[in-house]
């Protein structure tokens, strides 16, 4: 299967970087599933929305973020916020 | 000679001082550092986000559009919160009145933002008006200062000059080359140009800008987007400043180092000096005294 590039930064700091198999991200008209080969996409991500990320290998992985974006481009997911709290819940 | 024994000893607590200083700041230096390093990415990334929407969609935004008869200038200016840091404030300040001269000269009227308590000393010797300061984070500024300052200048710039906000917004910070280049500088914030020079190179902007998906709309994005980047901006800004005063203080505390050991090696010739001409003096008065208890004898 193939996977994406998925960066996820916050303003002070890059959270996580890595591989990925799919991202699920809560924006503002609604839940979102991205998948490898996504068209280019950029979207305002809800306040408070939950990110969780399906890495390639290791733990699945979940953020809370407050006033985010996320963009897709050349198979290249990044997760932009001002805070992002992380919890590996599963 | 008992003066010069105390100046030394005084000298020597104080070069302790500044070599304790000194080393702090070396190390403060290299974590500020880091942390314009790790604020990059996500600079980067807002960068180039807006940098598609501008290309893409031919949305007009009040933040974007220049504002025909601009009245009032807001200008922020980055300096310390704390002296001993040789020139780093005062070249700031210098800067900021270069570019209020020249603001007052084009028939604007500069409105002062301070940050930092230096320049807030500064204005409040020579009893000038400014609109607002923010000090206590200028060695290590944290995000949510900058989005204070970020929102408040925003709000200003959204009321416009006729209801008591500004036109436009400048900033004056320190731009950190190396450890011993720091240049202030003076960028407009607001109204915004998009800048796609800047970043690029470190964006690896070769690569054309894919055609986006906008979600909800590209006016919402960069509704969203717009305010974060001026944040960004400033965040930026503030942690340049932050590691050029560290770097400034650094070379201030090191050359006060240097000159104490100077300053010890002048007072310990000069007391040896004094030393031995107090021992000449007292030999020659035992044989003078010698001398004429002989002639008398």
């Amino acid at each position: 299967m193939s996977s994406m590039q998925v960066d996820v930064v916050a303003a002070d700091r890059k959270v996580w970087e890595g591989e990925a198999n799919s991202v699920y991200a809560r924006t503002v008209e609604g839940e979102l599933g991205i998948l490898p080969q996504h068209t280019p996409l950029l979207s305002v991500l809800a306040d408070g929305a939950e990110v969780r990320i399906d890495p390639t290998n290791g733990e699945r992985q979940a953020l809370t973020v407050s006033g985010g974006f996320i963009s897709v481009d050349h198979n290249r997911v990044t997760v932009v916020a001002d805070q992002i709290e992380s919890g590996s819940a599963s | 000679m008992r003066v010069y024994r105390q100046r030394i000893r005084s000298v020597q607590a104080t070069k302790k001082i500044t070599r304790a200083m000194e080393l702090i700041a070396a190390s403060r230096v290299v974590k500020a550092r880091q942390a314009v390093e790790r604020s990059t990415p996500y600079a980067v990334s807002l960068t180039r986000a807006i940098s598609a929407l501008a290309t893409y969609s031919n949305v007009e935004h009040v933040l974007t559009t220049e504002r025909e008869k601009p009245r009032r200038v807001a200008v922020v200016i980055l300096t310390s919160d704390r002296g001993l840091a040789g020139s780093y404030s005062v070249n700031a300040i210098k800067k900021s009145q270069e570019l209020i001269e020249h603001l007052s000269g084009a028939g604007l009227e500069p409105v002062p933002f301070l940050v930092g308590r230096k320049a807030v000393s500064y204005y409040k010797f020579r009893r000038r008006e400014y609109a607002q300061e923010w000090s206590g984070f200028t060695d290590s500024p944290t995000f949510e200062a900058a989005k204070e300052i970020g929102d408040r200048l925003t709000e200003e710039f959204m009321k416009g000059s006729e209801e008591g906000g500004v036109d436009e917004v400048h900033i004056v910070y320190t731009l950190f080359r190396n450890m011993v280049t720091q240049e202030p500088r003076v960028v407009r914030l607001l109204p915004l140009e998009v800048v796609e020079g800047e970043l690029d190179e470190e964006a690896g902007g070769n690569d054309l800008l894919p055609l986006y998906e906008f979600e909800p709309s590209a006016e919402q994005v960069l509704d969203a987007l717009l305010p974060k980047y001026i944040t960004a901006r400033i965040f930026n800004a503030l942690l340049q400043s932050a590691a050029s005063e560290l770097a400034a203080r650094q070379r201030a505390m090191k050359s006060a180092t240097d000159n104490a050991e100077e300053l010890i090696k002048k007072y310990t010739r000069l007391a040896n000096q004094a030393r031995q001409a107090e021992i000449t003096q007292e030999i020659s008065e035992i044989v003078g005294g010698a001398s004429a208890l002989a002639d008398a004898g």
